[in-house]
C-alpha cells in the first residue's frame, strides 16, 4: 500500500477510532504513521498535552505491560519508543508554547560500571510524556556526577538505573553520600532496573523502586503531590 | 556421558541427564553444557551427571530461579547431591537465595564471563566497561542468542541503539579453535566493534566442578 493511501485511511478515522489505531501503530513501531496521526489530531484541535498523554503515553503503556508479561521483547520496545519519539518531536515545541503543566523535574542516569541504557531512556521518555522535565546524565555515572547534576539542576527527583547485579549496590553509595552531605531528604530518590526489587530499594534507602516506566510515572506523580501538600502545610 | 547436544537445542530446550548411577547432578545453563561435559570427561569424573536448562532463559533472567527450583525438585530423589552451575545471571541475588533455601551450591560469580576469566581477574578490570564479551558458546550461537533476539536480523538500524556506547568485542576463548576465532572476528565486524581475543580457558569452572 502506498503512503498516500495509508494517510487517507488515518485521516478518515473519527477520533475514537484514530486513537486506538495509534495504539496499534505504536505497538508495531510505525513512526511515520504516528507522526501523521499526531498531525491529524492537532488539525482537529486537540491540545498537544492531550495527544501526548492519551494517545502516545497511553499506547506506550500497553507496550510496557506486554514487555513485562513476556509478550514483547527488547527490539519491539525500541521500535515503539522510536515511533513515540517521532510524535513527541512534533508536540514538544507546541507544549512549550501552550504552557502545558510541568509536574516536576528529574535527573536520571545509569550508575557507575553500567552502560545499559534502554530502560533508563524509556523511563526518561515516559516521564517527559507525563509532563516532567528530565535531565538525562547518561551512563556510567560516579557519585560526583550525580551530586553535580543535583546541584546544577535542582531537580525534585533523582532516578538511578542499574541492570547488572554487580552495579546495583552502587546506588547505595550515592544515597549514603547524599545522606553524609545532609541533602538526602531534599530529593525523591527513585531506583529501577531488572535485577532490583522492592526489598532492595528499601534496603538502600531509596524512596521507591519502580518495576517499569509506567510505575515510575505514577510513583513520581504521587510523591510530587505529597511534596506539594507538605509545602502547603508548612506555609 | 553422552556428547553435547547441538547449540540450537542447548539454547532453546536444554539437555536431559544421561549418566545413570551418578551420585551428583550438575544443573547447568545450556551455555555451559559443552564445556562442562568436556571437563568432566577429561577428568574422568564418572560420579557427575549433567542436565541443562535452555540457555535462552538468560534473556528473561527473572524466570531462572523458578526453572532451577523445578529442576532441583524434579531430580532431587535420584541423586545424593545436586549443584547448580549458574552465576547470578541478573537475578539480583534471587538465585543465590533460592539455592541457599534448597541447600544446594551454585557458582559464586555474577555471570559466566566472570568465572571463565576468573572472577578476581574479571573484577579487576572495571575499566573495561565498553567491552562486549563472547564465549565459545556465544560465538557458535551468536545469531540465535544475540543477533536475532535483539532483532538485528529484522531491524539492522537498531545496532547503534544497542552498541553505540561499546568500543570492542572481547572473545574470551575457552578452547584454541581458529574457526571460532574467525567467526568471533566477524561478529565484531557485524557489530561495528574492534576485535580482541583473550584465551581464558575454563577459568574457575574446573575447580568448582572438582569440589562438587
Ligand atoms: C538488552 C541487553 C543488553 C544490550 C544493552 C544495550 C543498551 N544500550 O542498553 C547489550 C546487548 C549491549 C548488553 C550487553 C551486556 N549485557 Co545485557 N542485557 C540486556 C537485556 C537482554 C535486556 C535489558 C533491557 O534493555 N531491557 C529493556 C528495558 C525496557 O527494560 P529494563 O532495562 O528492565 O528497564 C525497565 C525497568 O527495569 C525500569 N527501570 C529501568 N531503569 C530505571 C530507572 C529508574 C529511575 C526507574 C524508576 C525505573 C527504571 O523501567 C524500565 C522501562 O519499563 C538483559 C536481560 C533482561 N531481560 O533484563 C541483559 C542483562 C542485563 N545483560 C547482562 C550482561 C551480563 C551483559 C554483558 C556483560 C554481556 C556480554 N556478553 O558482554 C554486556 C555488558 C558489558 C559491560 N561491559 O558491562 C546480564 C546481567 C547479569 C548480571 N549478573 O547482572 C543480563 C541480565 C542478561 C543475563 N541474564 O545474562 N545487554
Amino acid at each position: 500500500m502506498s503512503d498516500e493511501e495509508d494517510d487517507l485511511i488515518l485521516a478518515d478515522l473519527p477520533d475514537d477510532e484514530l486513537v486506538p489505531q495509534m495504539f496499534d501503530d505504536l505497538y508495531d513501531g510505525l513512526r511515520e504513521e504516528i507522526e501523521e496521526a499526531v498531525n491529524i489530531l492537532l488539525s482537529r484541535g486537540w491540545e498537544p498535552y492531550r495527544i501526548l498523554t492519551e494517545a502516545l503515553v497511553g499506547g506506550m503503556t500497553i507496550v510496557g505491560k506486554d514487555f513485562r508479561d513476556g509478550i514483547l521483547f527488547v527490539p519491539e520496545v525500541l521500535l515503539a519508543a522510536n515511533a513515540m519519539k517521532g510524535g513527541m518531536a512534533i508536540l514538544k515545541p507546541l507544549l512549550a508554547e501552550t504552557g502545558a503543566p510541568r509536574v516536576g523535574k528529574m535527573v536520571i542516569g545509569t550508575v557507575k560500571g553500567d552502560i545499559h541504557d534502554i530502560g533508563k531512556n524509556l523511563v526518561s521518555m515516559m516521564m517527559e510524556g507525563a509532563g516532567f522535565e528530565v535531565v538525562d546524565i547518561g551512563i556510567n555515572n560516579a557519585v560526583e556526577k550525580y551530586l553535580d547534576a543535583l546541584e546544577t539542576e535542582q531537580p525534585d527527583i533523582l532516578g538511578m538505573s542499574a541492570l547488572l547485579t554487580t552495579t546495583m549496590p552502587y546506588m547505595k553509595v550515592v544515597i549514603d553520600t547524599m545522606a553524609e552531605k545532609g541533602i538526602r531528604d531534599d530529593y525523591i530518590v527513585l531506583v529501577g532496573g531488572a535485577p532490583l526489587n522492592e526489598e532492595f530499594g528499601r534496603a538502600i534507602g531509596a524512596d521507591a523502586y519502580c518495576r517499569d516506566a509506567a510505575v515510575a510515572v505514577e510513583t513520581a506523580k504521587t510523591f510530587m503531590a505529597r511534596k506539594h501538600n507538605q509545602v502547603t502545610h508548612a506555609d | 556421558m553422552t556428547s553435547p547436544q547441538d547449540g540450537h537445542t542447548l539454547t532453546e530446550l536444554g539437555h536431559p541427564p544421561s549418566q545413570p548411577g551418578a551420585s551428583v547432578l550438575v544443573i547447568a545453563c545450556g551455555a555451559l553444557a559443552r564445556e562442562i561435559l568436556h571437563i568432566v570427561n577429561q577428568n574422568g569424573w564418572t560420579h557427575l551427571d549433567l542436565t541443562c536448562l535452555p540457555a535462552k532463559l538468560h534473556n528473561r533472567p527473572e524466570q531462572i530461579p523458578a526453572a532451577v527450583e523445578a529442576a532441583v525438585l524434579k531430580h532431587r530423589g535420584a541423586y545424593g547431591k545436586i549443584v547448580v552451575a549458574y552465576g547470578d545471571c541478573g537475578t539480583g541475588g534471587q538465585l543465590a537465595a533460592l539455592c541457599k533455601r534448597l541447600e544446594v551450591t551454585m557458582i559464586d560469580a555474577p555471570h559466566c564471563y566472570a568465572f571463565f576469566e576468573g572472577s578476581a581477574r574479571f573484577a579487576a578490570h572495571d575499566d573495561e566497561i565498553t567491552a562486549f564479551y563472547l564465549t565459545d558458546f556465544l560465538v557458535r550461537q551468536f545469531d540465535a542468542f544475540v543477533w536475532q533476539p535483539l532483532g538485528l536480523d529484522r531491524h539492522p538500524q537498531l545496532r547503534d541503539t544497542y552498541f553505540g556506547h561499546y568500543t570492542k568485542l572481547v572473545y574470551m576463548a575457552q578452547t584454541e579453535d581458529p574457526l571460532l576465532d574467525d567467526i568471533a572476528h566477524e561478529c565484531a565486524t557485524r557489530l561495528g566493534l574492534a576485535y580482541e581475543r583473550r584465551s581464558t580457558g575454563y577459568g574457575d569452572l574446573p575447580s568448582w566442578l572438582g569440589t562438587s
